[in-house]
Protein backbone atom coordinates (compact mmCIF):
# COMPACT_ATOMS: atom_id res chain seq x y z
CA UNK A 1 0.00 0.00 0.00
CA UNK A 2 1.32 3.58 -1.08
CA UNK A 3 0.06 6.21 0.88
CA UNK A 4 0.32 10.40 -0.24
CA UNK A 5 -0.70 12.74 2.16
CA UNK A 6 -1.22 16.49 0.89
CA UNK A 7 -1.00 18.80 3.55
CA UNK A 8 -0.91 22.93 3.71
CA UNK A 9 0.34 25.10 5.56
CA UNK A 10 -2.00 28.02 6.75
CA UNK A 11 -1.79 31.14 9.27
CA UNK A 12 -2.56 29.80 12.65
CA UNK A 13 -6.40 29.88 13.83
CA UNK A 14 -5.65 32.25 16.62
CA UNK A 15 -4.27 34.74 13.97
CA UNK A 16 -5.84 38.37 13.32
CA UNK A 17 -6.18 38.18 9.36
CA UNK A 18 -4.71 41.46 7.85
CA UNK A 19 -4.89 42.46 4.10
CA UNK A 20 -1.21 43.66 2.37
CA UNK A 21 -1.34 46.41 0.29
CA UNK A 22 -2.23 44.63 -3.04
CA UNK A 23 -5.32 44.63 -1.92
CA UNK A 24 -6.03 40.92 -2.61
CA UNK A 25 -3.64 39.00 -0.28
CA UNK A 26 -3.19 38.12 3.35
CA UNK A 27 -0.66 39.88 5.05
CA UNK A 28 2.07 37.64 5.70
CA UNK A 29 3.36 39.96 8.93
CA UNK A 30 2.83 38.67 12.56
CA UNK A 31 1.09 35.21 10.67
CA UNK A 32 2.53 31.98 12.52
CA UNK A 33 1.91 29.41 9.75
CA UNK A 34 0.86 25.72 10.62
CA UNK A 35 -0.17 22.91 9.76
CA UNK A 36 -3.81 22.97 8.16
CA UNK A 37 -5.69 21.20 11.46
CA UNK A 38 -7.49 18.61 9.55
CA UNK A 39 -4.40 17.80 7.67
CA UNK A 40 -2.87 16.03 11.20
CA UNK A 41 -5.90 13.86 11.25
CA UNK A 42 -4.89 12.93 7.51
CA UNK A 43 -1.06 12.89 8.12
CA UNK A 44 -2.17 10.88 11.68
CA UNK A 45 -4.78 8.30 9.45
CA UNK A 46 -1.98 7.25 7.22
CA UNK A 47 0.64 6.57 9.75
CA UNK A 48 -1.97 4.79 11.51
CA UNK A 49 -2.75 2.38 8.35
CA UNK A 50 1.46 2.46 8.18
CA UNK A 51 1.52 0.69 11.57
CA UNK A 52 -1.36 -1.63 11.09
CA UNK A 53 -1.23 -2.95 8.03
CA UNK A 54 1.89 -1.83 6.22
CA UNK A 55 2.24 1.17 3.91
CA UNK A 56 4.71 3.73 2.24
CA UNK A 57 3.64 7.21 3.54
CA UNK A 58 4.91 9.69 1.13
CA UNK A 59 4.02 13.64 2.73
CA UNK A 60 3.58 16.48 0.33
CA UNK A 61 2.73 19.89 -0.07
CA UNK A 62 2.63 22.55 -2.82
CA UNK A 63 3.85 25.86 -1.99
CA UNK A 64 7.98 27.74 -1.17
CA UNK A 65 11.09 26.51 0.50
CA UNK A 66 8.86 28.13 4.27
CA UNK A 67 6.59 25.51 3.61
CA UNK A 68 9.15 22.56 4.36
CA UNK A 69 8.38 23.15 8.30
CA UNK A 70 5.22 21.13 7.94
CA UNK A 71 7.30 18.10 5.99
CA UNK A 72 10.19 17.80 8.76
CA UNK A 73 6.71 17.94 11.25
CA UNK A 74 5.11 15.13 8.71
CA UNK A 75 8.73 13.22 8.47
CA UNK A 76 9.07 13.42 12.50
CA UNK A 77 5.59 11.96 13.43
CA UNK A 78 5.82 9.23 11.10
CA UNK A 79 6.09 9.46 7.21
CA UNK A 80 8.59 8.07 5.33
CA UNK A 81 9.30 10.35 2.55
CA UNK A 82 8.31 14.05 1.67
CA UNK A 83 7.79 16.02 -1.35
CA UNK A 84 7.68 20.11 -1.71
CA UNK A 85 6.77 20.76 -5.31
CA UNK A 86 7.59 24.51 -5.71
CA UNK A 87 4.43 26.06 -6.35
CA UNK A 88 2.21 28.26 -5.71
CA UNK A 89 0.24 26.13 -2.76
CA UNK A 90 -2.34 29.21 -1.10
CA UNK A 91 -3.74 29.53 -4.63
CA UNK A 92 -7.00 28.46 -6.60
CA UNK A 93 -7.77 24.97 -5.45
CA UNK A 94 -8.13 23.53 -9.35
CA UNK A 95 -4.72 24.82 -9.93
CA UNK A 96 -2.97 22.66 -6.73
CA UNK A 97 -5.26 19.69 -7.38
CA UNK A 98 -3.78 19.41 -11.21
CA UNK A 99 0.13 19.99 -9.90
CA UNK A 100 -0.43 17.22 -7.51
CA UNK A 101 -2.32 14.90 -10.03
CA UNK A 102 0.90 15.40 -12.62
CA UNK A 103 3.10 14.57 -9.54
CA UNK A 104 0.89 11.88 -8.56
CA UNK A 105 -0.01 10.11 -11.79
CA UNK A 106 1.84 6.68 -12.60
CA UNK A 107 3.55 6.51 -8.80
CA UNK A 108 1.09 3.42 -8.26
CA UNK A 109 -0.78 5.51 -4.88
CA UNK A 110 -3.69 3.48 -3.26
CA UNK A 111 -4.95 6.20 -1.08
CA UNK A 112 -4.46 10.12 -1.32
CA UNK A 113 -5.03 11.67 2.40
CA UNK A 114 -5.53 15.70 2.93
CA UNK A 115 -7.93 17.55 4.92
CA UNK A 116 -11.39 18.06 3.86
CA UNK A 117 -10.63 21.83 3.75
CA UNK A 118 -7.49 23.54 4.22
CA UNK A 119 -8.25 26.36 6.99
CA UNK A 120 -8.29 29.23 5.90
CA UNK A 121 -9.05 29.12 2.07
CA UNK A 122 -11.78 27.13 3.31
CA UNK A 123 -12.69 25.98 -0.66
CA UNK A 124 -12.95 22.33 0.61
CA UNK A 125 -12.33 21.90 -2.98
CA UNK A 126 -8.65 20.33 -3.74
CA UNK A 127 -9.72 16.68 -2.64
CA UNK A 128 -12.52 16.31 -4.51
CA UNK A 129 -10.83 17.80 -7.65
CA UNK A 130 -7.83 15.72 -7.08
CA UNK A 131 -10.06 12.55 -7.22
CA UNK A 132 -11.55 13.78 -10.69
CA UNK A 133 -8.49 14.85 -12.19
CA UNK A 134 -6.95 11.77 -11.38
CA UNK A 135 -10.42 10.06 -12.01
CA UNK A 136 -10.60 7.63 -9.01
CA UNK A 137 -12.90 7.77 -5.89
CA UNK A 138 -13.42 9.81 -3.43
CA UNK A 139 -15.18 9.92 0.05
CA UNK A 140 -15.26 13.28 1.84
CA UNK A 141 -15.35 15.24 5.58
CA UNK A 142 -14.94 11.03 6.48
CA UNK A 143 -14.83 10.45 10.20
CA UNK A 144 -14.38 6.54 9.95
CA UNK A 145 -12.19 4.90 7.68
CA UNK A 146 -11.58 0.93 7.06
CA UNK A 147 -9.43 -0.44 4.22
CA UNK A 148 -10.14 -3.64 2.54
CA UNK A 149 -8.52 -5.63 -0.69
CA UNK A 150 -8.48 -2.43 -3.18
CA UNK A 151 -11.85 -1.53 -2.00
CA UNK A 152 -12.33 1.28 1.02
CA UNK A 153 -15.68 2.02 3.38
CA UNK A 154 -16.20 5.13 4.60
CA UNK A 155 -17.74 7.09 7.25
CA UNK A 156 -18.74 10.55 6.35
CA UNK A 157 -20.24 13.36 7.94
CA UNK A 158 -23.63 15.02 6.68
CA UNK A 159 -26.17 17.36 8.11
CA UNK A 160 -27.87 15.33 11.25
CA UNK A 161 -25.79 12.24 11.28
CA UNK A 162 -23.27 10.25 8.97
CA UNK A 163 -23.21 8.07 5.89
CA UNK A 164 -21.44 5.40 4.46
CA UNK A 165 -19.70 5.74 1.41
CA UNK A 166 -17.92 2.28 -0.11
CA UNK A 167 -15.95 2.48 -3.08
CA UNK A 168 -12.57 1.13 -5.14
CA UNK A 169 -9.45 1.99 -4.47
CA UNK A 170 -7.29 4.21 -5.53
CA UNK A 171 -9.82 7.04 -3.72
CA UNK A 172 -9.16 10.26 -1.82
CA UNK A 173 -10.43 10.81 1.39
CA UNK A 174 -10.81 13.72 2.95
CA UNK A 175 -10.17 14.14 6.77
CA UNK A 176 -12.24 15.72 9.29
CA UNK A 177 -12.02 16.20 13.15
CA UNK A 178 -12.80 12.88 15.33
CA UNK A 179 -11.28 10.27 12.69
CA UNK A 180 -8.42 9.85 15.14
CA UNK A 181 -6.80 11.67 17.69
CA UNK A 182 -3.19 12.93 16.24
CA UNK A 183 -0.27 12.11 17.87
CA UNK A 184 2.80 14.65 18.52
CA UNK A 185 6.03 13.89 17.19
CA UNK A 186 8.35 11.99 19.40
CA UNK A 187 12.17 12.80 19.86
CA UNK A 188 12.93 9.91 18.35
CA UNK A 189 11.22 10.50 15.36
CA UNK A 190 12.46 13.93 15.00
CA UNK A 191 15.67 12.77 15.53
CA UNK A 192 15.18 10.31 12.55
CA UNK A 193 13.58 12.89 10.57
CA UNK A 194 16.91 15.11 10.37
CA UNK A 195 18.18 11.88 8.37
CA UNK A 196 15.42 12.09 5.58
CA UNK A 197 15.63 14.07 2.92
CA UNK A 198 12.80 16.55 1.39
CA UNK A 199 12.60 16.10 -2.56
CA UNK A 200 11.78 19.42 -4.04
CA UNK A 201 10.32 19.49 -7.46
CA UNK A 202 8.84 22.50 -9.59
CA UNK A 203 5.49 22.20 -9.85
CA UNK A 204 3.61 21.25 -13.37
CA UNK A 205 2.09 24.03 -15.13
CA UNK A 206 -1.68 24.26 -14.04
CA UNK A 207 -4.55 26.39 -15.24
CA UNK A 208 -6.17 28.66 -12.77
CA UNK A 209 -9.82 28.59 -12.62
CA UNK A 210 -10.52 31.09 -10.40
CA UNK A 211 -8.58 34.38 -8.37
CA UNK A 212 -9.29 36.24 -5.72
CA UNK A 213 -9.74 39.90 -6.59
CA UNK A 214 -10.16 42.03 -3.57
CA UNK A 215 -9.61 40.79 -0.11
CA UNK A 216 -11.64 42.86 2.48
CA UNK A 217 -12.19 42.80 6.32
CA UNK A 218 -15.76 42.02 7.19
CA UNK A 219 -17.34 44.94 8.30
CA UNK A 220 -17.59 46.22 12.02
CA UNK A 221 -20.50 45.36 14.03
CA UNK A 222 -22.58 48.28 15.34
CA UNK A 223 -22.44 48.56 19.29
CA UNK A 224 -24.92 46.76 21.31
CA UNK A 225 -26.44 47.08 25.03
CA UNK A 226 -26.18 45.75 28.10
CA UNK A 227 -29.36 44.24 29.12
CA UNK A 228 -29.42 45.23 33.01
CA UNK A 229 -30.70 43.81 36.58
CA UNK A 230 -31.45 40.47 38.29
CA UNK A 231 -31.58 36.99 35.88
CA UNK A 232 -35.37 37.54 35.66
CA UNK A 233 -35.40 41.15 34.23
CA UNK A 234 -32.51 40.56 31.90
CA UNK A 235 -34.42 37.54 30.43
CA UNK A 236 -37.76 39.46 30.22
CA UNK A 237 -35.53 42.37 28.30
CA UNK A 238 -33.76 40.15 25.73
CA UNK A 239 -37.04 38.56 24.94
CA UNK A 240 -38.84 41.95 24.89
CA UNK A 241 -35.58 43.23 22.58
CA UNK A 242 -35.42 40.05 20.26
CA UNK A 243 -39.61 40.41 19.57
CA UNK A 244 -39.66 44.17 18.96
CA UNK A 245 -36.28 45.36 17.85
CA UNK A 246 -34.81 42.33 16.32
CA UNK A 247 -38.44 41.15 15.20
CA UNK A 248 -36.31 37.25 15.43
CA UNK A 249 -39.63 36.14 17.25
CA UNK B 1 -28.46 29.42 -18.69
CA UNK B 2 -28.12 29.05 -15.17
CA UNK B 3 -28.06 25.22 -14.23
CA UNK B 4 -29.04 24.65 -10.29
CA UNK B 5 -28.63 21.35 -9.01
CA UNK B 6 -31.34 21.06 -6.34
CA UNK B 7 -31.73 18.54 -3.37
CA UNK B 8 -35.35 16.69 -2.27
CA UNK B 9 -35.91 15.50 0.52
CA UNK B 10 -38.74 13.96 1.06
CA UNK B 11 -40.54 15.05 -2.01
CA UNK B 12 -39.84 18.77 -1.07
CA UNK B 13 -37.26 20.63 -2.48
CA UNK B 14 -34.36 21.55 0.03
CA UNK B 15 -34.69 24.58 1.75
CA UNK B 16 -30.94 25.49 0.72
CA UNK B 17 -31.85 23.61 -2.84
CA UNK B 18 -34.73 26.71 -3.25
CA UNK B 19 -32.25 30.03 -1.97
CA UNK B 20 -29.97 28.61 -4.45
CA UNK B 21 -32.39 28.18 -7.24
CA UNK B 22 -33.92 32.16 -5.90
CA UNK B 23 -30.40 33.54 -6.30
CA UNK B 24 -30.13 32.14 -9.39
CA UNK B 25 -33.74 33.62 -10.78
CA UNK B 26 -32.10 36.81 -10.06
CA UNK B 27 -28.37 36.04 -11.63
CA UNK B 28 -30.75 35.05 -14.69
CA UNK B 29 -32.54 38.34 -14.87
CA UNK B 30 -29.44 40.16 -14.89
CA UNK B 31 -27.97 38.43 -17.63
CA UNK B 32 -30.66 37.54 -19.93
CA UNK B 33 -30.10 34.33 -19.01
CA UNK B 34 -32.47 30.84 -18.47
CA UNK B 35 -32.59 29.60 -15.15
CA UNK B 36 -32.26 25.72 -15.03
CA UNK B 37 -32.72 23.78 -12.08
CA UNK B 38 -31.55 20.13 -12.33
CA UNK B 39 -32.60 16.94 -10.45
CA UNK B 40 -30.79 13.20 -9.57
CA UNK B 41 -32.29 10.51 -8.14
CA UNK B 42 -34.36 6.94 -8.24
CA UNK B 43 -37.40 9.54 -8.56
CA UNK B 44 -37.86 13.08 -9.33
CA UNK B 45 -41.15 13.70 -7.99
CA UNK B 46 -41.59 17.15 -6.09
CA UNK B 47 -39.66 18.39 -9.03
CA UNK B 48 -42.30 20.28 -10.19
CA UNK B 49 -42.01 22.90 -7.46
CA UNK B 50 -38.78 24.32 -9.07
CA UNK B 51 -40.99 26.45 -11.10
CA UNK B 52 -42.53 28.30 -7.89
CA UNK B 53 -38.36 29.61 -7.33
CA UNK B 54 -38.66 30.69 -11.08
CA UNK B 55 -37.04 27.72 -13.03
CA UNK B 56 -37.76 27.79 -16.63
CA UNK B 57 -36.64 24.13 -17.41
CA UNK B 58 -36.40 21.67 -14.92
CA UNK B 59 -34.16 18.82 -16.12
CA UNK B 60 -34.62 15.17 -14.32
CA UNK B 61 -31.97 12.71 -14.44
CA UNK B 62 -34.06 9.41 -12.85
CA UNK B 63 -32.46 6.44 -12.35
CA UNK B 64 -31.95 3.29 -10.85
CA UNK B 65 -28.46 4.44 -11.14
CA UNK B 66 -28.81 7.41 -9.12
CA UNK B 67 -31.24 5.87 -6.02
CA UNK B 68 -27.84 6.26 -3.37
CA UNK B 69 -25.82 9.37 -3.82
CA UNK B 70 -22.40 8.83 -5.72
CA UNK B 71 -19.50 11.79 -6.39
CA UNK B 72 -18.72 10.43 -9.42
CA UNK B 73 -22.18 9.70 -10.88
CA UNK B 74 -23.78 12.63 -10.04
CA UNK B 75 -20.37 15.04 -11.18
CA UNK B 76 -20.97 13.12 -14.01
CA UNK B 77 -24.92 14.31 -14.20
CA UNK B 78 -24.08 17.75 -13.76
CA UNK B 79 -20.96 17.85 -15.79
CA UNK B 80 -22.85 16.35 -19.11
CA UNK B 81 -26.06 18.90 -18.56
CA UNK B 82 -23.97 21.60 -18.29
CA UNK B 83 -22.20 20.48 -21.20
CA UNK B 84 -25.16 19.66 -23.06
CA UNK B 85 -27.34 22.93 -22.30
CA UNK B 86 -24.26 25.08 -22.96
CA UNK B 87 -24.80 26.60 -19.84
CA UNK B 88 -22.07 28.87 -18.27
CA UNK B 89 -22.89 28.94 -14.43
CA UNK B 90 -23.62 26.14 -12.34
CA UNK B 91 -24.67 26.53 -8.75
CA UNK B 92 -25.59 24.47 -5.75
CA UNK B 93 -26.50 24.47 -2.29
CA UNK B 94 -23.16 24.51 -0.09
CA UNK B 95 -24.64 20.99 1.37
CA UNK B 96 -23.12 17.57 2.49
CA UNK B 97 -24.21 16.51 -1.09
CA UNK B 98 -23.33 20.31 -2.90
CA UNK B 99 -19.85 20.48 -1.17
CA UNK B 100 -18.85 16.62 -2.22
CA UNK B 101 -19.72 17.20 -6.23
CA UNK B 102 -19.75 20.93 -7.22
CA UNK B 103 -16.07 20.52 -6.79
CA UNK B 104 -15.69 17.46 -8.77
CA UNK B 105 -18.02 18.69 -11.83
CA UNK B 106 -15.81 21.82 -12.16
CA UNK B 107 -12.81 19.65 -12.19
CA UNK B 108 -14.77 17.57 -14.94
CA UNK B 109 -16.05 20.57 -16.99
CA UNK B 110 -12.15 22.52 -16.13
CA UNK B 111 -14.15 25.23 -14.62
CA UNK B 112 -13.43 27.37 -11.43
CA UNK B 113 -14.85 26.91 -8.11
CA UNK B 114 -16.00 29.00 -5.40
CA UNK B 115 -17.52 27.50 -2.58
CA UNK B 116 -19.56 28.42 -0.02
CA UNK B 117 -20.31 31.91 -1.31
CA UNK B 118 -22.40 35.13 0.77
CA UNK B 119 -22.71 37.08 -2.46
CA UNK B 120 -23.11 36.56 -6.26
CA UNK B 121 -23.33 38.69 -9.37
CA UNK B 122 -22.93 38.73 -13.18
CA UNK B 123 -20.37 41.42 -14.42
CA UNK B 124 -19.46 41.37 -18.26
CA UNK B 125 -21.21 37.96 -18.69
CA UNK B 126 -18.89 36.46 -16.08
CA UNK B 127 -19.96 34.87 -12.20
CA UNK B 128 -18.77 37.07 -9.71
CA UNK B 129 -18.56 35.57 -5.67
CA UNK B 130 -18.28 36.71 -2.55
CA UNK B 131 -17.05 34.31 -0.01
CA UNK B 132 -15.89 34.40 3.58
CA UNK B 133 -12.30 33.31 3.92
CA UNK B 134 -10.45 32.39 7.21
CA UNK B 135 -13.55 31.20 8.53
CA UNK B 136 -14.79 34.80 7.81
CA UNK B 137 -12.12 37.11 9.56
CA UNK B 138 -12.11 38.12 5.78
CA UNK B 139 -14.12 38.04 2.36
CA UNK B 140 -12.66 37.43 -0.87
CA UNK B 141 -14.03 38.45 -3.86
CA UNK B 142 -13.38 35.72 -6.05
CA UNK B 143 -13.43 35.79 -10.16
CA UNK B 144 -13.16 33.34 -12.82
CA UNK B 145 -10.75 32.68 -15.58
CA UNK B 146 -13.07 29.54 -16.95
CA UNK B 147 -15.40 29.56 -19.28
CA UNK B 148 -17.83 27.79 -17.08
CA UNK B 149 -18.26 28.76 -13.28
CA UNK B 150 -19.13 26.97 -10.49
CA UNK B 151 -20.60 28.05 -6.72
CA UNK B 152 -21.82 26.81 -3.88
CA UNK B 153 -24.35 29.06 -1.89
CA UNK B 154 -24.26 29.53 1.54
CA UNK B 155 -27.33 28.23 3.55
CA UNK B 156 -29.40 30.81 5.45
CA UNK B 157 -28.20 33.84 3.08
CA UNK B 158 -29.94 33.86 0.24
CA UNK B 159 -33.62 34.46 0.20
CA UNK B 160 -35.79 31.73 -0.75
CA UNK B 161 -38.08 34.00 -2.79
CA UNK B 162 -40.70 32.95 -4.76
CA UNK B 163 -41.25 33.98 -8.17
CA UNK B 164 -43.02 32.06 -11.15
CA UNK B 165 -41.01 30.49 -14.13
CA UNK B 166 -42.41 28.20 -17.10
CA UNK B 167 -41.10 25.11 -15.56
CA UNK B 168 -41.27 23.24 -18.86
CA UNK B 169 -40.11 19.41 -17.65
CA UNK B 170 -37.19 17.58 -19.72
CA UNK B 171 -35.32 14.24 -18.93
CA UNK B 172 -31.93 13.61 -19.05
CA UNK B 173 -30.37 10.16 -19.53
CA UNK B 174 -29.03 9.12 -16.14
CA UNK B 175 -25.92 7.00 -16.32
CA UNK B 176 -25.62 3.50 -16.74
CA UNK B 177 -23.80 3.09 -13.28
CA UNK B 178 -20.76 1.19 -12.25
CA UNK B 179 -19.71 4.45 -10.36
CA UNK B 180 -16.26 4.85 -8.22
CA UNK B 181 -18.18 4.82 -4.94
CA UNK B 182 -21.77 4.65 -3.72
CA UNK B 183 -23.11 5.37 -0.41
CA UNK B 184 -24.27 2.11 1.02
CA UNK B 185 -26.05 3.34 4.04
CA UNK B 186 -27.12 6.64 6.31
CA UNK B 187 -26.00 5.97 10.06
CA UNK B 188 -27.86 8.21 12.68
CA UNK B 189 -30.81 9.58 10.52
CA UNK B 190 -31.67 13.19 11.64
CA UNK B 191 -33.44 13.79 14.51
CA UNK B 192 -36.00 15.82 12.68
CA UNK B 193 -33.76 18.74 13.93
CA UNK B 194 -32.32 20.92 11.26
CA UNK B 195 -28.82 20.97 11.30
CA UNK B 196 -27.04 23.55 12.75
CA UNK B 197 -25.63 25.04 9.24
CA UNK B 198 -29.24 25.59 8.52
CA UNK B 199 -30.79 26.50 11.90
CA UNK B 200 -32.69 29.96 12.05
CA UNK B 201 -31.76 29.96 15.99
CA UNK B 202 -29.05 28.37 17.35
CA UNK B 203 -28.09 28.38 21.46
CA UNK B 204 -24.27 27.50 22.00
CA UNK B 205 -22.44 26.91 25.05
CA UNK B 206 -18.89 27.20 25.79
CA UNK B 207 -16.37 26.29 29.07
CA UNK B 208 -18.84 28.38 31.46
CA UNK B 209 -21.25 25.40 30.79
CA UNK B 210 -18.83 23.20 33.62
CA UNK B 211 -20.28 20.06 31.99
CA UNK B 212 -21.97 18.17 29.40
CA UNK B 213 -24.63 17.48 31.50
CA UNK B 214 -25.77 20.50 31.85
CA UNK B 215 -26.38 21.73 28.53
CA UNK B 216 -30.05 20.15 29.07
CA UNK B 217 -30.43 23.63 29.88
CA UNK B 218 -29.38 25.10 26.62
CA UNK B 219 -31.53 22.26 24.80
CA UNK B 220 -34.99 23.38 27.37
CA UNK B 221 -34.47 26.79 25.75
CA UNK B 222 -33.79 25.91 22.00
CA UNK B 223 -36.99 23.64 21.96
CA UNK B 224 -38.80 27.05 23.90
CA UNK B 225 -37.55 29.02 20.97
CA UNK B 226 -37.07 26.63 18.31
CA UNK B 227 -33.42 26.35 17.62
CA UNK B 228 -31.04 23.91 17.79
CA UNK B 229 -27.77 23.86 20.23
CA UNK B 230 -24.38 23.90 19.38
CA UNK B 231 -21.16 24.45 21.22
CA UNK B 232 -17.59 26.15 21.59
CA UNK B 233 -14.02 24.32 20.71
CA UNK B 234 -13.49 24.71 24.39
CA UNK B 235 -16.60 22.56 25.56
CA UNK B 236 -16.52 20.10 22.62
CA UNK B 237 -12.64 19.26 23.58
CA UNK B 238 -13.32 19.32 27.35
CA UNK B 239 -14.26 16.01 27.16
CA UNK B 240 -17.65 16.38 28.00
CA UNK B 241 -18.94 13.85 25.53
CA UNK B 242 -20.41 16.81 23.17
CA UNK B 243 -19.98 15.79 19.35
CA UNK B 244 -17.37 17.58 17.23
CA UNK B 245 -21.13 17.77 14.49
CA UNK B 246 -22.37 20.40 17.38
CA UNK B 247 -18.98 22.56 17.30
CA UNK B 248 -19.14 26.08 15.98
CA UNK B 249 -15.94 27.94 14.41
CA UNK B 250 -12.99 28.05 12.25
CA UNK B 251 -12.56 23.77 13.11
CA UNK B 252 -16.06 23.05 13.27
CA UNK B 253 -19.21 24.48 11.53
CA UNK B 254 -19.34 27.83 10.52
CA UNK B 255 -22.86 29.42 11.00
CA UNK B 256 -25.28 32.65 9.89
CA UNK B 257 -28.54 32.14 11.75
CA UNK B 258 -30.43 34.72 11.98
CA UNK B 259 -30.42 34.36 16.21
CA UNK B 260 -27.49 33.35 18.15
CA UNK B 261 -27.35 32.95 22.04
CA UNK B 262 -23.93 32.92 23.03
CA UNK B 263 -23.84 31.11 27.00
CA UNK B 264 -20.40 31.15 28.56
CA UNK B 265 -18.76 31.53 25.79
CA UNK B 266 -15.67 34.05 26.21
CA UNK B 267 -15.17 34.82 22.13
CA UNK B 268 -11.91 33.22 21.23
CA UNK B 269 -11.21 34.15 17.68
CA UNK B 270 -12.02 30.94 16.34
CA UNK B 271 -15.00 30.93 17.46
CA UNK B 272 -16.24 34.28 16.85
CA UNK B 273 -14.95 33.42 13.05
CA UNK B 274 -17.83 30.48 12.99
CA UNK B 275 -20.49 32.53 13.73
CA UNK B 276 -19.86 36.55 13.49
CA UNK B 277 -22.15 35.97 10.40
CA UNK B 278 -25.12 35.81 12.46
CA UNK B 279 -27.87 38.53 12.55
CA UNK B 280 -28.31 38.79 15.71
CA UNK B 281 -26.03 37.81 18.84
CA UNK B 282 -26.93 37.49 22.08
CA UNK B 283 -24.16 37.03 24.72
CA UNK B 284 -24.60 35.45 28.26
CA UNK B 285 -21.38 35.23 30.65
CA UNK B 286 -20.66 36.33 33.45
CA UNK B 287 -17.30 37.89 33.31
CA UNK B 288 -17.93 41.52 31.83
CA UNK B 289 -15.03 41.86 29.74
CA UNK B 290 -15.33 38.94 28.12
CA UNK B 291 -14.14 39.30 23.93
CA UNK B 292 -18.17 37.91 22.82
CA UNK B 293 -19.47 41.10 24.17
CA UNK B 294 -18.15 43.27 21.51
CA UNK B 295 -19.97 41.22 18.68
CA UNK B 296 -22.89 41.16 21.10
CA UNK B 297 -26.28 42.99 19.87
CA UNK B 298 -27.59 42.07 23.10
CA UNK B 299 -24.92 41.41 26.31
CA UNK B 300 -26.38 39.79 29.55
CA UNK B 301 -23.70 39.93 32.09
CA UNK B 302 -24.58 37.48 34.64
CA UNK B 303 -25.18 33.92 35.59
CA UNK B 304 -25.97 31.64 32.85
CA UNK B 305 -27.39 29.02 35.15
CA UNK B 306 -29.88 31.56 36.34
CA UNK B 307 -30.62 33.51 33.28
CA UNK B 308 -30.77 30.72 30.71
CA UNK B 309 -33.81 28.81 32.92
CA UNK B 310 -35.85 32.16 33.43
CA UNK B 311 -35.38 33.02 29.33
CA UNK B 312 -36.83 29.22 29.16
CA UNK B 313 -39.53 29.80 31.30
CA UNK B 314 -40.15 33.28 29.81
CA UNK B 315 -40.32 32.05 26.08
CA UNK B 316 -42.47 29.27 26.98
CA UNK B 317 -44.49 32.05 28.56
CA UNK B 318 -44.94 34.07 25.51
CA UNK B 319 -45.41 30.87 23.80
CA UNK B 320 -42.31 31.82 21.44
CA UNK B 321 -41.81 28.65 20.07
CA UNK B 322 -45.17 27.81 18.98
CA UNK B 323 -44.95 29.89 15.77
Amino acid sequence: MKILVAIKQVPDTESRIKVAADGCSLDPADVKWIISPYDEYALEEAIRIKEGKGAEVVALTVGADAARDVLKNALALGADSAVLLKGDGQGDPYAVAQMIAAYAKDKGFDLFLCGNKGMGGDNAAMGPMLAEVLGIAQANVVVKLELGDGTFRAEREIEGGSEVVEGALPAVVTAQKGLNEPRYASLKGIMAAKKKTIEEIDAAPATAGSCVSTLALPPERAAGRRLEGEAPAQAAALLQALKDEAKVF
Amino acid sequence: MILVFCELKEGQIRKPSAEALSEGRRLADAAGLQLGAIFAGASCAGSADAAKYGADVILCAEGASLASYSSDGFAQVLADTVQAKGATVLLAAATAVGKDVAPRAAARLGAGYASDVTGLAMVGGKLQAVRPVYAGKAFATTSFASAVQVATTRPNVFPAAEKAGAGVAEAVAAPAGGFKSVVKEILAKASGKVDLSEANIIVSGGRGMKDGANFGLLESLADAIGGVVGASRAAVDAGWGLPHSMQVGQTGKVVSPTLYIACGISGAIQHIAGMSGSKFIVAINKDPEAPIFKLADYGIVGDLFEVVPELTKSAQGMGIGSN
